[in-house]
This record gives C-alpha cells, structure tokens and sequence, in this order.
C-alpha cells in the first residue's frame, strides 16, 4: 500500500479505465487545458488528448445529454460536473433520460455513464454553490448513487462505476479532494463492488453511521468519546444507493444503539432512509431511538461564524452518542 | 445623430465612481488575502467602465440583475462600500447581512436584485421583472448582466425566447470578457460576433466596446429607451476584459503576460482620466478624488471589521416569509 490523495485517487481511476477501455471519456467544463477546476483530471488531456478529454462550453443539460445519448449506443462516458450545484440545470436529463432509458424501453437500451464532481459544502461558497445533492438522486430508481469517504474507496469505486451498465451519481467532495490515505500498489487492481458498507472503526459502545466530509468529524468524534470510555463503531455506507444495512444491523446487534450522521439536509434522504431500516431490521436490539445529526435545515449562509453552526460539528456528534447512550 | 460633447461633470462624476469599484475590489482582494474575506471573490477589475455606464443609463425606479461579479454594478448603483465590504467580511451591516457573500448582493431599495452564482439561472428572473412592468403598466425596464460564457446555456436561451416573443422591457448586456473561467471564447462559441443570436429570437443586436465609458452609457442608454417605449428587448455585447483571475483562486496561466499589457493599455479609468485632462482639468483635482476614494474604501474596510458578525437569528428567520398579508 502508498498513501496518495484522494483526488489522485479519482485521476487514477479514470486513467487506468481509459487505457483498458477505448470506449471511456472524459467530458465537463475545464477537465481538459485548465486541468480540472478542482485538478482531478490533471494530466489526462496529455495523455489522451482531445478527442478522449473534452472541454465543453457551460452547457450541463446540454453535455450531460450528449454523454446519455453517446452511452445509449455503446460509449461509456464520464461527465464531470464542476459542482454538483450545477447538475441541477441538467436535472430532467438525469432523472428523466439517464434513469429512465433503460426500464422505459424494457431493458433493450443500457446508459452506462458515470456523472462525477465536488458535491456538499466547501467553504464559504454560501446558498447555491453549497448542496449536500444525496437526498435528490437516491430518490430516483434507476441510478447508483455513490459517496465515498476515502481515496481508496474513491478509487476502488469510481473503476466499478465506469465499468457498470447503469447510470451512476458518484459525489465527491472539495473538501476531500486533499485527504491523504492508503491505496493498493500500482499493478494491484482493486475494483470495490457498488453497494457494500465498509467498517471503518470498531467499538462495542455505538454504532455511527457516517460518509463523505462529516466522515471525518465523526472519526475524530469517536476519538474523543473513547477517551471518555464510549467505544463507537463507525461504519461507512460508502454507496448510498443501493443501501447495504448489513454491517449496521450486524452492529447495531453488538452496541444496541446508533447515531446517522450526515451532511444533506434532515428532511428525508439517505439519513432517514438508514434510519428507517434499521429501527425494522434491528428493532429488537435498540435501546435507545436512533438519533441523527445532519446539517441545519437551512440554506447555506456565507458568515463563516454561520457555517461552521449548519454543518454537523463534533460537539453535536458526542453530544448524541452520549444521548443514545443515556451518559451525561 | 453627432457624437455629443462630452460633460465634464459627468465625466468627473464617472470616473470617481469607477475609481470606488477599482479601490473597493483591491482593498478586497488584500483583505481576501489576509483572510479576512473567505469563499469565492470575483473582481470586476477592468470592466469598470460598463457598471457605471449602466447606472446612468438607467432611472432610480429601474431592476438590476447581476452574475458572482456584482460588486461593481452594485457600488454604481449607489450601494455604500460600506454595506458592500461589511457583506464581504460577513458581517450583520453587509448588504444581505452576511448571508450573501461576494456572489449574492442584494439591495431591494436601489432595484439591486441579486448576484446570483448559476450560470445562466437569473436571466429568466430578468425576464420576469420585465414581465411585471409590461402586466402593471409601469414603465420600469431591467437590466440583466452575464458573461460570455452563459451564452451556451439553456437559462440564456430560455430567457431570450420569451423576452423575444413577448417584447419584454429588458436589456440583456453580455460583458464579453473573453474568458469563461480558464477558456477563451474560440473554445467555448464557433461565433466570434455574439450579437448575431439576438437575431434568432427576434430581439434587437448590438455590439460595442466596454473601455469607453461614453460609449457604453450611449448603446446602453438607446436599449433602455427603446425598452421604455415599449420597442422590445435588445441584447448588447459588450466588449471587455477582466485584468485579474476569474477568482481569487485563479493564476490565469491560460493568457500570456503580453495579451494582458496589451488590454491594460485600455484600461477604461485610464481612457476617462486622460480624456479629463484633455478637457482641462486639472491632474491635482483628479489626485484630490483619488485620495478621497482612498480614504472612504478604507473606511469602508474599518467599518466591516469593527462590525458585529452575521447572526444565528437572522439566519434561521429568513428562511420562509412571514404569512397574512395577501
Ligand atoms: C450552471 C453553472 N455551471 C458552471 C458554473 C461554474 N462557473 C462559474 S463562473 C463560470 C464561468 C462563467 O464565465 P462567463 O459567463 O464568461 O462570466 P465571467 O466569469 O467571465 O464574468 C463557471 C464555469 C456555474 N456557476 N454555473
Ligand atoms: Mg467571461
């Protein structure tokens, strides 16, 4: 194993998939001579030149389209949104077209395509530049959606999702994109199956539930409560659609407890969704109702002094493992 | 029709203002730097010339739509560097009390509705403060400002057709600064002439340079009128250049040095300051404004430190409107 980022994780991933597959490009607004507005793509215009890295004009629906349309006849595009904020303009080709291509034609159509770029909160960029967009398209039958919390994750999925028949949200995050972490050895291919929880951190105390930038918070969190003598178990869903529970009931059995802690906001999503779950899959086994802490239900303000009380901080994380906990 | 003789006055009056953008966005930029500004901060530096000509072309009662880049056409519309900076460190006496930030002012009062951040998003809005003007009878027009780079967009196209179709009062400037982000316009529009669209949705073209404030006053000018008199949309390009990075993030490594002199021999405060002395006014007069601006944007600054930050309360009541007045 090497430690690399997790962005280079992600340039990794599309490059060996790119070299294996003459049938996979990339495509997004400053991928190709910028370099990637974030530096993920860094390199591959020189690798593959431009006909395979495609800068287009800021034209979401529209590129976004064209990649759906290009994968229903046997190409496997990667769409690169700057942020996730701006897949909303290309929103009716997602759920309308990429989702649907397939059940509507009764299976005689694929759209293989993996729609990729920063999502959630970065710092400051305030109310439209700041979406957690989960809750949006886990909603849709018909997608993959995958958030992963680690370079190796980010790696080891992001090579699933290009090599999957179906479409596919993947979410990464600004704020990850500098995580450094351990990932296999050149030469030593690693494809992580879509749909399979990862355990993160053991403990017998409690068991959080976390992925994508609160990931992090919670494993310093858990730091803190051991110190305390709270054991937790954290584990990461990694794709959120389709939900694994498996490692979650299997815990949840262990610690008899559970905390969800998520960025996208507490209506609905992926949080609730876990919840609800559980409390049918492991309702015999909890002492305590499940408890979550998401971002505050309000749109992103740009005060900083604002923004670090919206997003989940680690003070809330303790203070609900102590709750389920009934600890003071 | 001639050229008419340009007013001192006026020109005097221009050149301070663009002199309180230009100041306003470097003590922006030094404070970005010191961290005492955060997210994203885009500056209008170079484009001066067409906020300002905008203002004046326009009445008080008049609706303003900007992009991200909006402290320029907002401090020409008369909002105070004070609001306007206070927005930018965070603060409660910001413009939108520290919920904004650099890409979302607003100041309801001056018809100043919003930086918005979505390429192409609030063009359609335009369109539909013009809509209310045409539904009340009143005889306000909206200006909506965009890049060139939101001319690929659906937003654009979208807001076009109907402005087109139903003759909206509204004047939709595209500030052709070359560059959407890191790409210059050959990369993003097999057009080099951008005006020609406004021919596909019926609307009236125009194109002109941006360094020249008398210029831009003049072509924006005859679009609100014919707006006003009910003669329907224009869509004027603008042809302009901005002299920093698209934000502070950015080392614009996609232009050469030489293409950056080159435009900065046109820098418009320049262009109006050597048209004053060609007038006759003095160089010690236009020093003495110089300092004057100095000494507001660095009061500006003072104000925006000493203020309290954006508060918690205000952030969770400003989410919904209060109901009962309908
Ligand atoms: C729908 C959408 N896509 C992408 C972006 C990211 N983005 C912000 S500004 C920008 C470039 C815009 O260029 P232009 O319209 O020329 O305006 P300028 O910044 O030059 O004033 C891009 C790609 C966005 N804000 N919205
Ligand atoms: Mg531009």
């Amino acid at each position: 194993m090497r430690e690399i980022r997790y962005r280079e994780a992600l340039r990794e991933a599309m490059l060996e998939e790119m070299e294996r597959d003459e049938s996979v490009f990339l495509m997004g607004e400053e991928v190709g001579h910028y370099q990637g507005a974030y530096k993920v793509s860094e390199g591959l215009l020189e690798k593959f030149g431009e006909r395979r890295v495609i800068d287009t004009p800021i034209a979401e629906a529209g590129f976004a389209g064209v990649g759906i349309g290009a994968a229903m006849v046997g190409l496997r595009p990667i769409i690169e949104f700057m942020t996730w904020n701006f897949s909303f303009v290309a929103f009716d080709q997602i759920i309308n077209n990429a989702a649907k291509v397939y059940p509507m034609s009764a299976g005689a159509i694929q759209a293989p395509i993996v729609f990729r770029g920063p999502n959630g909160a970065a710092k400051q960029v305030a109310a439209q530049h700041s979406h957690s967009s989960a809750p949006f398209y886990t909603n849709i039958p018909g997608l993959y959606v995958i958030q992963p919390s680690t370079p190796r994750d980010a790696k080891g999925l992001l090579k699933s999702a290009i090599r999957s028949n179906n479409p596919v949200v993947f979410l990464e995050g600004e704020t990850l994109y500098g995580v450094k972490g351990e990932v296999p050895d050149e030469g030593e291919e690693e494809l992580i199956p879509i749909g399979q929880s990862r355990l993160a951190r053991s403990g017998g105390d409690c068991t959080i539930v976390s992925w994508g930038r609160p990931y992090y918070t919670v494993l310093a969190a858990a730091e803190k409560l051991a110190a305390e003598g709270i054991e937790c178990e954290v584990i990461d869903p990694r794709t959120l659609r389709p939900l694994d529970t498996s490692l979650m009931v299997q815990s949840v059995k262990k610690t008899n407890r559970c905390v969800v802690v998520h960025e996208h906001w507490p209506y609905g999503g992926p949080g609730a969704e876990i919840v609800d779950r559980l409390q049918r899959e492991a309702f015999d086994y909890l002492d305590a109702p499940l408890e979550r802490v998401a971002s505050l239900d309000v749109p992103m303000p740009y005060a900083l002094n604002l923004e670090d009380t919206v997003l989940p901080t680690e003070e809330r994380i303790i203070d609900a493992v102590k709750s389920v906990s009934y600890a003071e | 029709m001639g050229v008419p003789l340009p007013d001192k006055d006026d020109l005097l009056r221009q050149y301070r203002m663009m002199m309180v953008i230009r100041r306003f966005e470097e003590e922006a930029a030094r404070n970005y730097a010191k961290g005492k500004i955060g997210g994203f901060l885009h500056l209008y530096i170079g484009q001066e010339a067409i906020a300002v000509a905008a203002a004046d072309a326009l009445a008080d009662q008049d609706y303003i739509f900007q992009t991200y880049r909006d402290h320029g056409t907002a401090l020409a519309r008369g909002m105070s560097p004070n609001a306007a900076m206070a927005e930018l460190f965070g603060r409660d006496t910001g413009c939108s009390r520290g919920l904004g930030g650099s890409m979302h002012y607003f100041d309801a009062e001056r018809g100043f509705l919003g930086g918005w951040a979505i390429v192409g998003g609030h063009m359609a809005l335009a369109a539909g403060t013009a809509f209310k003007s045409k539904y009340v009878g009143d005889d306000r027009v909206t200006i909506c400002f965009f890049g060139d780079g939101s001319t690929n967009i659906g937003g654009f196209h979208e807001a076009m057709s109907l402005a087109g179709l139903w003759k909206l009062p509204v004047v939709f400037v595209c500030e052709n600064n070359q560059y959407a982000m890191g790409t210059p316009l050959e990369r993003t529009s097999p057009l080099e002439d951008l005006s020609i669209k406004a021919t596909g949705y019926g609307i009236a073209g125009d194109r002109c340079e941006g360094h020249d404030v008398e210029v831009v006053a003049d072509r924006i000018g005859a679009a609100v009128e014919r707006a006003r008199k009910g003669q329907g949309p224009t869509f004027i390009e603008i042809l302009t250049y901005r002299f920093r990075g698209h934000s502070m993030s950015d080392p614009a490594k996609y232009r050469s040095r030489t293409e950056l002199e080159q435009r900065k021999q046109r820098d418009p405060i320049t262009v109006v300051r050597e048209r004053l002395l060609g007038l006759g006014v003095e160089e010690s007069t236009l020093d003495d404004i110089d300092l004057e601006v100095d000494e507001e944007i660095d009061a500006a600054v003072r104000f925006a430190d000493e203020s309290e930050p954006a508060r918690e309360d205000v952030m969770l009541s400003t989410v919904l409107a209060p109901e009962g007045d309908a």
